[in-house]
């Protein structure tokens, strides 16, 4: 390297005991990561903060933000991107292709089944008080036919990698998985900083998830008209999703909708339009099913369409995803995956869960319940970071309070061993360090399933965090899956 | 490969507009415009002030007073402020968020009403109307004053035009251009009426200032507010008289901000919008604005002195109004909305 005293890279960088996904010590790289950092090397430090605030600046004017809730003023504030990217060599990506196909359709065979014959439960392979009694079973869709009998449509699966580099699921998201906006907007920034690295290096396209997000919808809509319309249901503006329920919206060219602009006649779904009235085929929703309709779920929801499950159960509209697919992505039925797995598909899993213990099996509870300090223990039905006890990193008096909450209501929580996530080199306060990462690659279930080659890297961008959601000081990274090994 | 009989799926809904995409393009336009010739109004009455050093307190006051008069805010802007001079007056229009008429009330409804419909608009027209917003959010506006108030306006002005230009380069001919361009000349129109009328309530000059400096350069400044100066001077070829601004700015059939221009875009609009195909129209809307539309392509401006400058200009007013409400009436019907509040918080939990 021609100047190395004024390049970004660190000599004093340090992998610590963690894997690293860049380097293996402070100055040697993996093979995949080497063109990155021969580019790097030649960057100087007010060079990359200068790519850095464009990027920045680009997001702001493009109003590629999220709204803060907690600030009456309605802040947005862009969602910290870190120019640094994760790399995925290309056989280590077709393994993470294949887990993934082969869990969704193990999840989506799952749900046929709670909702049709339920023979897994009969074949005692999942204790029936955990599906009946979980939170998002919905027991009015009992028997229910869906569409093409695909469950879940979108799915959003959150990877870690452990010590030694292995990949594991940390959860699956089955519901309104978000932020696939921010996998394709950050392409296109680093495209705009780095304009170069690309051709060179062989980068798998992100920029086809919408095109596969619209064919999926569309391999859904009833066979009425050879021209379906397909539109896309928001909360609304205040959402802090918004961003991203208009870019989907704009990138497939489908009309947004809230809730207001829906109505059912005859279980037929229609928008209004400046022409009238008109019929609506296929739903892609961004709420959640508590909200979808007033007159079958929460009475005093104003953002659903009353009659709107009515008009789904008869087959007259479609939804994507199904309702009560939460059922499946339940930190407890978690649990069971890798089983499930085994149970439909005869085949072991390619992706291995991390080490899970349930709250509600005796044992399993006496263990979590003597060895609390030393685990991550989650509530059930949480997301974003809530609800969650990192036993090591917690105070006595904490880890007693989640003692009595497990005690008290075992089907609620489970516990993991922790995992030192991988770290990948991330900008901060000038130089390169360390940061906690996790994946979420975006799966789609339409005719055939599709995995978008990379996904959303989130880090913690607080040192020694663990947390990577973007409410809790986490940013993202662009994810770069190669066509080739280096 | 995607079959050629597969291909037609890829566009699945082209030409349906939602009543509430409409409502907000509609909106969005007119809070733009709006935005634009606020900036330009009291750019120039602001530059005027500074012309002539003869004005006393009085006579500013007197000023500024006319032209909240025209606005209809006197009542508001009193709520909030003393006196009438050029520091209140600007603030209340250009930046204070209690009138929401402000320009960057404006600004705000405008970018607010263009985020709802991001996916409909063009990225340039978002981007622009995202950068007006952003840049009027990092100033306050003593920092604005501090600059120079006119390199403001003019930022303002010219972030609007951009907007407008690339709304007309970039954005299909659709139904939702028809909501944009009805609002943007309503408002324009209105706009207009309101420029003339501020001349009316300015008290008249001694008689010996009759066609003076000051008289001069206050029919100078209604045109200027109005950009067209140079597009009169060009037509008359002649000094600045009172009536002819007048006729000009009403009845001019060239100049994109007379009077007559804006209503016969409104009433064009407005019959697509509607589909008022027929000789006569079917729907109150498209009677008045055709019936407008009539007296401006008929009266002369004796017509109007004769019955009186600021009473045909009210009349103008109500009947646009009238006009536009229809229009969202008929085109926009929702049942009343629950709370705001309410609503933003589910919105949120999601």
């Amino acid at each position: 390297m021609s100047k190395p005293s004024l390049s970004i890279l660190n000599p004093s960088y340090e992998t610590a005991d963690y894997f690293d996904e860049m380097f293996t010590s402070s100055t040697d790289v993996r093979p995949h990561y080497r063109r990155l950092a021969e580019r790097l090397g030649t960057l100087a430090r007010d060079e990359f903060e200068q790519r850095r605030g464009a990027v920045d600046l680009a997001f702001l004017r493009r109003g590629v933000t999220f709204t803060v809730y907690s600030d009456s003023q309605g802040t947005e504030r862009i969602f910290p991107f870190d120019l640094v990217p994760r790399v995925i060599p290309n056989a280590e990506w077709s393994r993470i292709e294949a887990g993934l196909v082969q869990r969704i359709t193990a999840l989506n065979l799952f749900l046929d089944d709670v909702y049709h014959g339920q023979k897994v439960l009969k074949d005692k392979l999942v204790p029936p008080a955990l599906i009946l009694g979980a939170k998002h079973f919905r027991r009015e869709f009992m028997n229910c036919k869906v569409p093409r009998g695909i469950y879940v449509h979108i799915c959003g699966t959150d990877l870690i990698r452990d010590a030694r580099g292995n990949y594991l699921v940390l959860e699956d998201n089955l519901r309104c998985p978000s932020g696939a906006s921010y996998m394709v907007e950050n392409r296109s920034a680093m495209r705009r900083a780095f304009p170069n690295l690309f051709q060179s290096y062989g980068v798998r396209p992100v920029e086809t998830y919408a095109d596969d997000l619209l064919k999926a919808l569309l391999h859904l809509a009833p066979a009425r008209s050879d021209k379906p319309s397909v539109v896309l249901l928001t909360p609304g503006v205040f959402n802090s999703a918004y961003f991203e329920h208009s870019f989907l919206a704009r990138q497939m060219g489908i009309p947004i909708v809230e809730g207001r602009d829906l109505v059912v006649r005859d279980d037929r779904v229609f928008m209004r339009t400046t022409a009238g009235l008109v019929r609506v085929d296929v739903i892609y929703r961004r709420i959640d099913d508590d909200f979808l309709d007033p007159s079958v779920f929460r009475p005093d929801s104003m953002l659903g369409v009353p009659g709107l499950v009515n008009a789904y159960r008869s087959g007259h509209v479609a939804l994507a995803n199904s309702i009560g697919t939460g059922v499946a992505d339940d930190k407890v039925i978690y649990a069971y995956v890798p089983q499930l797995i085994k149970y439909y598909l005869d085949q072991e899993p390619i992706l291995a869960n991390v080490n899970t213990y349930l709250a509600s099996e005796p044992l399993q509870r006496k263990y979590i319940l003597e060895n609390i300090e030393k685990l991550v223990v989650k509530s059930a039905n949480e997301a974003g970071g809530y609800g969650m006890l990192i036993g090591p990193a917690s105070t006595k008096a904490e880890c007693e309070a989640f003692r009595a909450q497990v005690a008290a209501n075992p089907r609620n929580f489970i516990a993991q061993d922790p995992i030192n996530l991988s770290r990948s080199p991330t900008w901060c306060d000038g130089h390169l360090e360390g940061r906690h990462i996790d994946l979420r690659p975006y799966i789609l279930y339409g005719e055939k399933i599709t995995v978008t080659p990379g996904g959303l890297t989130r880090v913690a961008l607080r040192k020694g965090s663990l947390v990577v959601n973007s409410s809790q000081g986490g940013g993202s990274k662009d994810t770069w899956v190669l066509q080739g090994d280096e | 490969m995607p079959t050629p009989a597969n291909a037609p799926l890829l566009r699945p809904q082209a030409t349906v507009m939602l009543s509430r995409v409409a409502h907000s393009l509609y909106w969005m336009s007119r809070y733009i415009e709006r935005a634009e010739n606020l900036s330009r109004l009291l750019d120039v009455n602001l530059q005027l002030l500074l012309d002539f050093q003869g004005f006393t307190d009085t006579t500013i006051k007197e000023h500024w007073g006319s032209i909240l008069l025209s606005s209809g805010d006197e009542e508001l802007f009193a709520k909030h402020y003393d006196i009438a001079d050029s520091h209140n007056v600007t603030e209340y229009f250009a930046f204070d968020l209690r009138n929401p008429n402000s320009i960057r009330g404006c600004v705000n409804a405008a970018r607010e009403n263009a985020r709802m419909i991001r996916d409909q608009i063009s990225a340039e027209m978002w981007e622009t109307i995202n950068e007006l917003y952003l840049y009027l959010h990092d100033r306050s506006s003593e920092e604005i004053w501090a600059t120079g108030a006119g390199e403001f306006f003019n930022n303002v002005k010219r972030a609007a035009h951009l907007f407008q230009g690339l709304t007309t380069s970039t954005y299909s001919r659709s139904e939702g251009w028809e909501f944009i361009e009805f609002g943007k000349y309503l408002e324009r129109a209105d706009k207009t009426t309101r420029i003339l009328d501020v001349k009316y309530h300015i008290l008249l000059p001694s008689a010996t200032d009759v066609g003076g400096a000051v008289d001069t350069a206050q029919w100078q400044a209604v045109l200027r507010s109005a950009s067209a100066l140079e597009a009169y001077r060009r037509f008359y070829v002649r000094e600045i008289l009172p009536w002819k601004v007048g006729e000009f700015l009403i009845f001019s059939d060239s100049f994109p901000r007379s009077l007559h221009f804006c209503v016969a875009q409104v009433d064009e609009f407005l019959r697509r919008i509607l589909g008022e195909t027929g000789a006569r129209p079917r729907t109150a809307a498209g009677r008045a604005s055709r019936r407008l539309l009539a007296d401006l392509q008929s009266l002369a401006i004796t017509d109007v002195l004769d019955q009186g400058l600021h009473e045909f200009l009210m009349d103008i007013q109500a009947t646009l109004d009238t006009i536009g409400d229809e229009v969202v009436q008929t085109t926009m019907f929702y049942p009343a909305e629950s709370s705001i509040e309410e609503q933003q918080q589910q919105q949120q939990q999601q």
